[in-house]
C-alpha cells in the first residue's frame, strides 16, 4: 500500500529503482487519491491517463502549456485549447521519465491570491475545506498536502509559489529570475513570471529545480545556473548571517499567530547556528505593493492582447471584426484579468505613463538597490510569507485591494528578481504558517541549506491533521 | 484618483474590452480605489533614479539565424476557431 499522503518524491523514486514499486502501481496510487479527495478540493482541471514508464509522476499549474493536454490558465478564454508543443520546462521533465498526473487549478491567468478567480471553481484547502488554499497556484499546493501529487510545478509572479505553500503547509520555491525557461508558459507579467517547483520536502524542492533550470535558447531571459544545485543535508548553520527584516516581520495586518510560529523559526535558526541581525527594507515594503500593482498589469494588458479569438481559444459571435475581437474578450475573461487590464492599460496611456508605469519602473529600482544593500553582508532573509494564515472562501473576493494585501510580503524580493523559499514553520489557529527566506541572485542553494535544517530541526507533520 | 464614465470607455476600448453596463459601474468604482492605491509610488521624488525593466543584467541575447523545425501549418490551425484552407477566418472589418 502507497501511502501518497507521507510518500516523498526522493522515498517514491528509490522504491521505483529499486523495483519495490512499478512506476505504474505508483501512478495508480495518485490517480486512487485523486477519484477518493479531488472532489471536496478540486485540485485538479484535467487528470491524465497513465502513459507508461518507471518515472515519479508530477501535477503542473494549468498555466504550463502541455503538448496534447488541454491547458486553460484557469480562464474560459482558452476553454478547450489544446497546446501542440511541450513548454521547455516539460519538455525536461519528460525528458527526465517524469510522468503528468494532471493539470492543476488556478486563480485565472495566475492572477489572484486565494484560487477564488479560477473560471471553473475554486480549490479548498487540504488543512480545511472551508478556507482558500492561497494563490494564484492553489491547486498545486493543495495536491501536494494532500497526497494527491507528490511534487508539482507553479510559477510565481508576485507570490503564486510561496503564498499558496505556506498556507497549505509544503515546501514552494520561486526561483532567480531567468533561472527558469518560460518558452510556452501562458504569459501574465513577463519582467516577473517564474516557474518552480511545489514539494513536500526542502530536499524534493532542490531536486526538482535542478530538472528544470538552466538556459533555454526558446528564452532569451534564461541564464545557466552559475553553479549546481546541492541537495541540502545536515542541520548546520554556522557561518551564515541572517537578516531579519524589521518591514517585513512587523507589517501592519501580520496575524499574532503567524508572529509567534516565525519568532520561533527564528530562534531555533540562531540554535542551529545562524548569526541574527535585524535589518530593514523601508522602502520595499512601504512602496512595493503599489509599484507591483503597476507593473504587472501593465505587462498583463499587453500579454493578455494576444486573446483574440483568432488563432486559438474562445470565440463569441459577431458580424464584425472589431465587434468579435471585443465581445471575445469581455465574454471570455474574467472580472480579475478585466480589472488588471484596465489598469495596465490606463497606467500605460498616453499622458498617464510617466505618472504610473514609469514612476513604477523607478520605484522597481530603489527597491532592487534596497535588497543589493543588504545581500553584500548578510546571506539571506526571514519573514513570514503570509501575513496571515489561509482565510476563508469569500471573505476577500467583493474587495480587491484586500485581496491585493495577501502579497505583501512576498512582492518586494520578486520585483527585485531575487530567490525565495516557503518552508512551513509551525501551525496557527490550528492551519500551518510558512517562514519566507530570500536570498541574492543564484543564493538557492543557501535557502535549501536554510530550509532543510529548520525542516529536520522543526519536525514539522506536513500531514493536514483532518487527512491523518 | 477618480476615473469617469468617459475616461473608462476610451480605456476598455483601447483595451478592446466591450463592458456590460453593470461591469462598467462596477469598474468605476474599483479601477478609482485601485488607482488611488497605486498612486503611493508619486510619493517618493525619483528624479535622477534609472528605471528598472527587468532584473537581470541581460541585454540583446542573440542566435545563429540557423532554419529549425517548426509547426507544420496543420500544427498552427489546429486551435483555430474558423479557418479556410491554411489560413484563419475571422469576420469582415465593419466601417471603424
Amino acid at each position: 500500500m502507497i501511502d501518497t499522503l507521507r510518500l516523498t518524491a526522493e522515498e517514491a523514486k528509490g522504491l521505483v529503482e529499486r523495483r519495490e514499486i512499478s512506476g505504474a502501481e505508483l501512478f495508480a496510487a495518485y490517480r486512487a487519491a485523486i477519484d477518493e479527495r479531488d472532489g471536496e478540493l478540486h485540485c485538479y482541471l484535467h487528470v491524465c491517463e497513465d502513459c507508461g514508464g518507471e518515472g515519479i509522476p508530477i501535477a503542473l499549474k494549468d498555466v504550463i502549456g502541455t503538448k496534447g493536454i488541454p491547458t486553460t490558465a484557469g480562464s474560459r478564454i482558452l476553454e478547450g485549447y489544446v497546446p501542440v508543443y511541450d513548454a521547455t520546462v516539460v519538455a525536461r521533465l519528460k525528458a527526465h521519465g517524469l510522468r503528468i498526473l494532471g493539470k492543476t487549478n488556478t486563480d485565472e491567468f495566475a492572477m489572484g491570491s486565494s484560487t477564488e478567480n479560477s473560471a471553473y471553481g475554486p480549490t479548498r484547502n487540504p488543512w480545511d475545506p472551508s478556507r482558500v488554499p492561497g494563490g494564484s497556484g492553489g491547486g498545486s499546493a493543495a495536491a501536494v498536502s494532500a497526497g494527491l501529487a507528490p511534487w508539482a510545478l507553479g510559477s510565481d509572479t508576485g507570490g503564486s509559489i510561496k503564498q499558496p505553500s505556506a498556507l497549505c503547509g509544503n515546501v514552494g520555491l520561486r526561483p532567480t529570475y531567468g533561472t527558469v525557461s518560460r518558452y510556452g508558459i501562458v504569459a501574465f507579467a513577463s519582467s516577473l513570471d517564474q516557474v518552480g517547483p511545489v514539494a513536500r520536502t526542502v530536499r524534493d524542492c532542490a531536486y526538482l529545480y535542478s530538472l528544470i533550470a538552466g538556459r533555454d535558447p526558446c528564452d532569451a531571459t534564461t541564464v545557466e545556473l552559475p553553479q549546481p544545485v546541492a541537495l541540502p543535508e545536515g542541520e548546520d548553520l554556522h557561518g551564515l548571517r541572517i537578516g531579519v527584516p524589521r518591514e517585513l516581520n512587523e507589517a501592519e495586518g501580520i496575524e499574532p499567530g503567524v508572529t509567534a510560529a516565525v519568532q520561533a523559526a527564528i530562534e531555533l535558526l540562531a540554535e542551529l547556528g545562524a548569526e541574527l541581525e535585524e535589518c530593514s527594507l523601508p522602502r520595499s515594503v512601504a512602496y512595493g505593493l503599489a509599484c507591483y500593482y503597476l507593473i504587472a498589469p501593465a505587462e498583463a494588458s499587453s500579454n493578455l492582447a494576444r486573446y483574440d479569438g483568432v488563432r486559438y481559444g474562445y470565440r463569441a459571435a459577431a458580424s464584425e471584426r472589431l465587434e468579435m475581437y471585443e465581445r471575445t474578450r469581455d465574454e471570455g475573461f474574467g472580472d480579475e484579468p478585466k480589472r488588471r487590464i484596465m489598469v495596465g492599460t490606463y497606467a500605460l496611456s498616453a499622458g498617464y505613463y510617466d505618472a504610473y508605469y514609469g514612476q513604477a519602473q523607478k520605484v522597481r529600482t530603489v527597491i532592487k538597490r534596497e535588497h543589493d544593500a543588504l545581500f553584500e553582508r548578510l546571506d539571506a532573509l526571514v519573514s513570514p510569507t503570509s501575513p496571515t494564515v489561509a482565510f476563508p472562501l469569500g471573505a476577500r473576493v467583493a474587495d480587491p485591494l484586500a485581496m491585493y494585501l495577501s502579497d505583501l510580503l512576498t512582492i518586494p524580493s520578486c520585483l527585485a528578481g531575487l530567490p525565495g523559499l516557503s518552508v512551513p514553520c509551525g501551525l496557527s489557529e490550528g492551519l500551518p504558517v510558512g517562514l519566507q527566506i530570500v536570498g541574492p541572485r543564484f543564493g538557492e542553494n543557501t535557502l535549501f541549506r536554510i530550509g532543510h535544517a529548520l525542516e529536520r530541526a522543526l519536525g514539522f507533520e506536513a500531514v493536514p491533521e483532518r487527512l491523518r | 484618483m477618480a476615473i469617469d464614465r468617459e475616461q473608462l470607455l476610451h480605456v476598455a476600448r483601447l483595451a478592446r474590452l466591450e463592458l456590460r453596463e453593470d461591469e462598467i459601474e462596477r469598474l468605476e468604482a474599483q479601477l478609482g480605489a485601485i488607482l488611488a492605491a497605486v498612486s503611493k509610488v508619486s510619493e517618493l521624488d525619483l528624479g535622477e533614479v534609472p528605471p528598472t525593466a527587468h532584473p537581470l543584467d541581460v541585454v540583446n541575447v542573440w542566435q545563429d539565424d540557423e532554419p529549425r523545425p517548426c509547426l507544420t501549418v496543420e500544427e498552427a490551425l489546429a486551435n483555430a476557431p474558423e479557418r479556410e484552407g491554411g489560413f484563419f477566418k475571422v469576420p469582415p472589418g465593419g466601417a471603424a
